[in-house]
């Protein structure tokens, strides 16, 4: 298969980047998208050009390094799957492939294709724990927690923090990354403690980093890889409404030390 | 002169480490805000040490190549981690996770060691749960656990097949935590390329920032290293691509032991290679043994799809010769019995490069639906990888290099032989012997990190003398300018061929010769190959750019230059081991049915390597005493 590729090209973060148009030949179906790009960088390499950056490590969906705009859309044209995991098999021989970084406020592009989400850290650094210290925890099975209320758990920390929702949000909002934390953390009892400040210090951060607000568009949940739903930003908010009733002093629903199954 | 001393504490094994914590000196509350650590690495071990130390009082600047520490290799861990919780009352215990470990690394590890580690292990699950790690669950709210290879009992707690993941966002959390608190400084996108010795103690690291290229010193009390395995080494891996041995390496030519670096583990079950452009092997989760079957056709050759064969035209070859554990074989077996029938022209696919992992008979009694929601996303990664329905056909399968049991060697606190230089994780060499058994990384990274460093680093924090010493020390302009000139040359060969067709070429060369089985003269052809290689990279390397920017080539040329001097080291060990023992095969030394021979009365010992500047590096040996397990053989059938 032969593609043409209009890659982002851009020296520095101060350069003025631009779009350069390459061949990629011999790319066969198998190939993963990733692998495709190194082809082209190969061939820049024994020209002795400069390759083309982008981040990328584990090359199997998780660790969420690899961020590309692919055709305009965060991660490629699939749904429920990261830059890395998208294979050439589904592109059609000689389409025209446009990629770029991900476009934020909050993302300083460094070179080519590769941004600075330290911000997302930022935010995690802000309120995104549990503030226990080591040794001396409980028994594991002391607390019981419902096989639902695990599951939902799990739904939301499977964020791998790559920064797509941001990338498809016309405000660039962090939103759902601050969602799937949150909820992850509230839904289990271990982070029933530190519920109301944590929320309100992730989302703090969130703005000061100049992530804009949600618009309720959704194009988050579109294109994020571990397919965290929207219904965790209404779980954030929730969050945030009762952290305001916590602040205020009014009385809160009362505490259960077991997070039951509903 | 090396010398090694494990420093074992004496007495019974069930109270040797409360003993030796309690014999340990202290640092004070304030002196600790006097002392800085530096961590190099934030995968499981660093993230869970870096924040335990900075919650201790110590101040921390922690280092990792990754843009963020979440990112690290850890999170790529699927199945799960050990613990001898016994909450299955399966007839678990220390004892027996003890004995599971010290027999499934065939005896080439420390008694004390894997004790401690067992003992360990049972906290780190509360330490875990505690974090707000979403474990499996039963619907009556309690852990649940699965089993893993290699063991008789269910002690393997886990997330989905995303374990690795959550514990490593686990560690990072509490890392976050300490960043806030201001006890961690982290550095991510920084690169260790060498380590700075004072009067023989290791006072720092000489990192470069990989944004804007800097390269400074960054000076402290102790330097932990825990900067993961070196399977990369093989080019074609399960590891993410920024594994690499550059630090440990370097540790090594600094006068630091590695310990049996030809300890590497081959893991059963990966997606067969594809193309030469590929650039990783994917792992498909050692879980699917527990109810996939691994068969090939009985007679070479055979073109007929899997379907059309019938049952007594199939070789269930792991079940045939490991009844015992059929096919939860351990992975160094498991991996050999592939690549016997795959010789023996028996493989499938391409190549025959592949074996069958059939889950049509579990199907058939509990249903797909089972199957699906017991391993419904590995199926999927399959099905986006090869295109293949593996509810429709089995998956093929083939065993690809995973993790490195080698490393750098250390005592009993996990200090290497270099004063002050800490080594935790997959960088050590600790306790995994000559084989690793599954869920057990994870277990060993979390409890030298959680558990262990935070005291024994104390204890030499307190007691060495550590005086003060200035950021532009001689030392540390001399090692400043050690990795400029290096990366100077790396800019200035400006030939044709690039680091990774090097890189390459090395991988195929070690596959060959010392992988899955290995002999003595193709040891020795590696070790003629390898230095040749090595001439050609400093000759005729392409690495564009500038050392002053982001230059992606540039990292990555920089880690195979060391990958073409570690192999070398590789191969050394692998030809020194005249036995077969785990994962380390010699083609010499096996039993008619071509089980391995172990030589405990020659082999009992840890080889540890010495460096030495132009030649050939010198091998030091720590006897193993078995005072607890006698060493039988291992038989797994
Ligand atoms: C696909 C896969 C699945 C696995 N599944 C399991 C499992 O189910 N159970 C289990 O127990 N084990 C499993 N393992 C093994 C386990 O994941 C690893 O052994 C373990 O996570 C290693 O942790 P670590 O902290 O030692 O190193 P890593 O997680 O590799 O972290 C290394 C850190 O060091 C940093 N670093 C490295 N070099 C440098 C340098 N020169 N300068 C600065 N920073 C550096 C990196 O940035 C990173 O932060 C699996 C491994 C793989 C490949
Ligand atoms: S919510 Fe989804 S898209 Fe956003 S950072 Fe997490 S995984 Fe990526
Ligand atoms: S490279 Fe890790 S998620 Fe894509």
């Amino acid at each position: 298969m032969t593609f043409t590729l209009k890659i982002w090209r851009q020296s520095s973060p101060s350069e003025q980047g631009r779009f350069v148009t390459y061949e990629a030949n011999d790319v066969s179906p198998g190939m993963s998208f990733l692998e495709m790009l190194d082809g082209v960088n190969q061939r820049l390499l024994r020209s002795g050009e400069e390759p083309v950056a982008f981040d990328q490590d584990c090359r199997e969906g998780i660790c969420g390094s690899c961020a590309l705009v692919i055709n305009g859309i965060p991660h490629g044209p699939d749904q429920g799957i990261t830059t890395c995991q998208l294979y050439m098999r589904r592109f059609s021989d000689g389409a025209s492939i446009t990629i770029e970084p991900w476009r934020a406020k909050a993302f300083p592009i460094l070179r080519d294709l590769v941004v600075d989400r330290s911000a997302l850290d930022r935010i995690m650094q802000a309120g995104g724990y549990i503030s226990v210290n080591t040794g001396g925890a409980v028994d594991g099975n002391v607390l019981l927690i419902g096989k639902d209320q695990a599951e939902t758990a799990m739904d939301a920390a499977s964020c791998i923090g790559c920064g797509a929702c941001v990338a498809a949000c016309k405000n660039a909002s962090a939103m759902l990354f601050v969602a799937a934390k949150v909820s992850h953390l509230a839904t289990l009892p271990q982070g029933r403690p530190e519920r109301a400040r944590r929320v309100n210090a992730m989302l703090d951060a969130m703005d000061r980093e100049g992530f804009g607000s949600c618009g309720n568009q959704y194009e988050c949940e579109a294109v994020c890889p571990k397919r965290i739903t929207v219904g965790f930003i209404a779980k954030l908010n929730h969050e945030y409404l009762r952290a305001g009733i916590v602040e205020s002093g009014l009385p809160n629903e009362p505490e259960s030390p077991y997070a039951e199954s509903s | 002169m090396m010398r090694l001393d494990s420093k074992i504490p004496s007495g019974p094994l069930e109270s040797k480490w409360d003993r030796h914590r309690f014999s340990e000196k202290l640092v004070s509350p304030n002196n600790k805000r006097n002392l800085t650590v530096i961590v190099v690495g934030a995968g499981l071990a660093g993230a869970s040490a870096a924040s335990t130390l900075g919650q201790l009082g110590y101040h921390v600047s922690c280092f990792c190549f990754h843009d963020s520490p979440r990112r690290a290799h850890s999170i790529a861990a699927q199945g799960g981690i050990n613990a001898a919780k016994n909450y299955q009352d399966d007839g678990d215990s220390v004892g027996r996770l003890f004995y599971d470990t010290i027999k499934g690394g065939d005896f080439r590890s420390r008694e004390a060691n894997v004790y401690r580690l067992a003992q360990v292990s049972t906290q780190i699950v509360d330490q875990c749960v505690a974090l707000g790690i979403p474990f499996a669950r039963e619907y009556g709210g309690q852990l649940a656990n699965r089993s893993f290879g290699g063991v008789q009992v269910s002690r393997t707690f886990y997330c989905r097949g995303q374990t690795g993941q959550q514990l490593l966002l686990g560690a990072y959390s509490a890392l976050c935590w300490q960043i806030e608190r201001g006890q961690v400084t982290m550095h991510p996108r920084t690169e260790l390329l060498d380590l700075i010795l004072v009067d023989g103690q290791a006072r720092g690291i000489v990192a470069r920032d990989l944004v804007t290229g800097r390269i400074s010193a960054h000076m402290a009390h102790a330097v932990v290293l825990a900067t993961g395995g070196y399977s990369n080494v093989y080019y074609l891996s399960t590891n993410a691509s920024g594994c690499n041995v550059t630090a440990t390496y370097r540790a090594w030519k600094h006068g630091a032991a590695f310990a049996n670096p030809c300890f590497t583990q081959i893991h059963p079950t990966a997606i067969p290679p594809g193309d030469v452009h590929q650039a990783k092997l994917t792992l498909m989760s050692e879980s699917l043994r527990n109810d996939g079957r691994l068969w090939v056709p009985k007679l070479s050759a055979d073109h007929r799809s899997p379907g059309d064969i019938p049952l007594p035209d199939r070789d269930y070859f792991l079940e045939r010769r490991y009844p015992r554990f059929g096919n939860l074989a351990p992975r160094d077996i498991a991996s050999r019995a592939v690549k016997v029938v795959c010789d023996e022209g028996r493989g499938v696919g391409p190549g025959g490069r592949g074996v069958y992992l059939d889950f049509s008979d579990v199907m058939e009694q509990q249903g797909l639906e089972v199957v699906r929601e017991r391993y419904g996303n590995l199926f999927e990664m399959y099905h986006r990888i090869t295109g293949e329905d593996a509810y429709q056909v089995p998956m093929r399968i083939y065993p690809a290099p995973h993790y490195t049991m080698g490393g750098l060697w250390v005592d009993y606190n996990l200090m290497s032989t270099v004063p002050g230089l800490f080594v935790i994780g997959e960088a050590n060499f600790a306790d995994h012997g000559a084989n690793r058994l599954g869920a057990s990384s994870l277990m060993q990274g979390l409890a030298d990190g959680y558990f262990i460093l935070p005291y024994t680093i104390g204890h030499y924090l307190a007691t060495a003398t550590l005086p003060p010493i200035p950021d532009d020390h001689a030392e540390a302009r001399e090692a400043i300018q050690r990795v400029e000139t290096r990366i100077h040359r790396l800019l200035t060969v400006k030939g044709c061929r690039t680091a990774a067709m090097f890189h390459r070429e090395l991988g195929t060369l070690l596959w060959n010769h010392c992988g899955m089985s290995r002999n003595e003269s193709g040891l020795t052809s590696a070790l003629r190959a390898i230095p040749t290689l090595r001439e050609e990279f400093w000759r005729d390397v392409m690495v564009p750019g500038s050392g002053n920017s982001f230059n992606q080539e540039l990292e990555y040329a920089g880690r195979v230059a060391d990958y073409l001097e570690f192999a070398e080291l590789l191969c050394h060990d692998a030809l020194h081991r005249q036995e077969s023992c785990g994962a380390h095969f010699r083609e010499e030394y096996q039993t008619e049915d071509g089980e391995p021979r172990r030589d405990d009365a020659q082999f009992a010992y840890v080889a540890a390597w010495e460096y030495r500047e132009e030649t050939v590096p010198v091998v030091h040996k720590e006897p193993l005493a078995f005072e607890f397990v006698p060493p039988t053989m291992r038989s797994y059938q």
